[in-house]
């Protein structure tokens, strides 16, 4: 399991917790997160979304 | 010749702006200048650096040489802009007078400093770009004590990642509890409480006056009469739009440099974005946060592109990156009548005498519901 950081505002991603609230379960890989998913701090689309491994 | 696209400002608004227009236009081209160095970094990490041990050229997520290639612009860096000239379309820099064909202003805000008293004023900091940062990282020891002016966003932010990082915080603000502007008082106590169990002091319904030097360091001296020793004094007050340029070329500026639906300001060829702008679009607020700037700049890039739009915000609940009590704020517009209800823990709605919803507060486990709450609000 990775974690990445929204390089614009430093949301972290963490694939060990995913993101329940937008309906992304626990354990969803990074590659596995829908396009349509926006950056929920800064609204960057994935598409946009330039993540670093921490 | 060409004349380029100016950018002022090589911050969040003035990338984003640019990486946006060169989605739509890889031909015209780009002239960015900026005061530092023009590296690429998340702002909003200087408030949350210390806990995570990163120093800050740990913070550069990419550094100006990768972004000027990517994105094929040429950038001016540690250039000063003195002034703007809307009818001959230039502007003069330390570096000489340069045309635009339009120009846009992403020049920021700066911090709000109050004077003090004492023979040490000038040392206290202000954070608001990665070289202050800098500063008052080279300033920290292990342990050191470090007095924050200001309980608001920012302060909070640093207060609970200084002292998560192993300092000594004190935190001074004239109002009686954190994120008084902002938040519903009993969630402002549970932010109190949540930080002051991380070990931060509190000292309320004061202000400093003083500030000035003595054997261990730094002493600073309260309205209310309390001594603080400090190493270092963090000011974080609040920021007001960085208008100066603007204002002096006779822009319309009122809280920051008006602008209209399509970010233009009252100049023909003359834009604006980010904190140093007020937004038609926004009941003439400034919004100093991250989401708006990436909202601004994709609107501003397609007028730039020759495809009009007209800026329209979404909800843009803010984040207040808090590890102690995370809070997440959607604040009822400026005027909204009406009064907050907790209908269960972590939970507050804004709620008007028609009973509609206007605005939500979510502390802790709660935040997680941040989009559900959303969608709740009038549109």
């Amino acid at each position: 399991m990775k974690t990445y950081l929204c390089i614009v505002c430093g949301f972290v991603y963490d694939e060990a917790s995913g993101r329940p609230e937008d309906g992304i379960a626990p354990g969803t890989r990074w590659a596995d997160v829908p396009e349509s998913w926006a950056c929920p701090d800064c609204g960057v689309a994935k598409a946009d979304f330039e993540v670093v491994e921490i | 010749m060409q004349e380029p696209l100016v950018i002022l400002g090589a911050g969040l608004a003035g990338w984003t702006t640019a990486r946006e227009f060169r989605k739509l236009d890889s031909r015209t081209p780009m002239l960015m200048i900026t005061a530092d160095s023009g590296d690429f970094y998340a702002k909003p990490s200087l408030s949350n650096a210390f806990a995570r041990r990163l120093a800050p050229a740990q913070l550069v997520t990419t550094p100006a040489a990768k972004m000027v290639e990517t994105l094929n612009v040429t950038l001016l860096q540690r250039t000063r802009v003195v002034a703007l000239d809307p009818l001959a379309r230039t502007v003069s820099s330390s570096k000489g007078e340069l045309g635009y064909r339009a120009l846009v202003l992403a020049t920021g805000a700066q911090p709000i400093r109050v004077p003090l008293q004492g023979d040490a004023a000038e040392r206290v900091l202000s954070v608001n770009s990665l070289d202050d940062f800098a500063a008052l990282h080279q300033q920290l020891r292990p342990g050191s004590r470090v007095l924050i002016m200001g309980a608001g966003l920012i302060g909070c932010e640093f207060a609970n990642d200084l002292a998560a990082a192993g300092h000594s915080v004190s935190v001074v603000d004239p109002s009686a509890r954190p994120l008084a502007a902002l938040l519903p008082e009993d969630a402002s106590t549970q932010l109190r409480d949540a930080l002051a169990a991380l070990g931060v002091a509190w000292h309320f319904r004061s202000t400093v006056q003083a500030v000035g030097r003595d054997a261990d360091g730094l002493r600073a001296t309260l309205s209310d009469g309390t001594v603080l020793g400090a190493d270092a004094v963090l000011s974080a007050i609040g920021l007001r739009a960085d208008t100066t340029l603007a204002q002096a070329a006779g822009l319309v500026c009122e809280r920051g440099i008006v602008v209209d639906g399509r970010l233009q300001t009252s100049a023909e060829h003359i834009y604006a974005l980010g904190d140093c702008a007020q937004y038609a679009s926004a009941e003439h607020r400034t919004l100093p946060y991250v989401m708006p700037i990436m909202n601004a700049a994709k609107v501003l890039a397609a007028n730039l592109a020759g495809q009009p739009a007209e800026l329209a915000f979404p909800l843009m609940p803010v984040a207040i990156k808090t590890p102690a009590l995370p809070v997440v704020v959607a604040p009822p517009a400026p005027g909204q009548m009406g009064q907050w209800n907790s209908p269960e823990a972590g939970l507050w709605q804004f709620v008007g005498a028609e009973g509609r919803q206007h605005g939500f507060v979510l502390t802790g486990p709660q935040t997680a519901r941040r989009a559900e709450q959303a969608s709740r609000l009038a549109a």
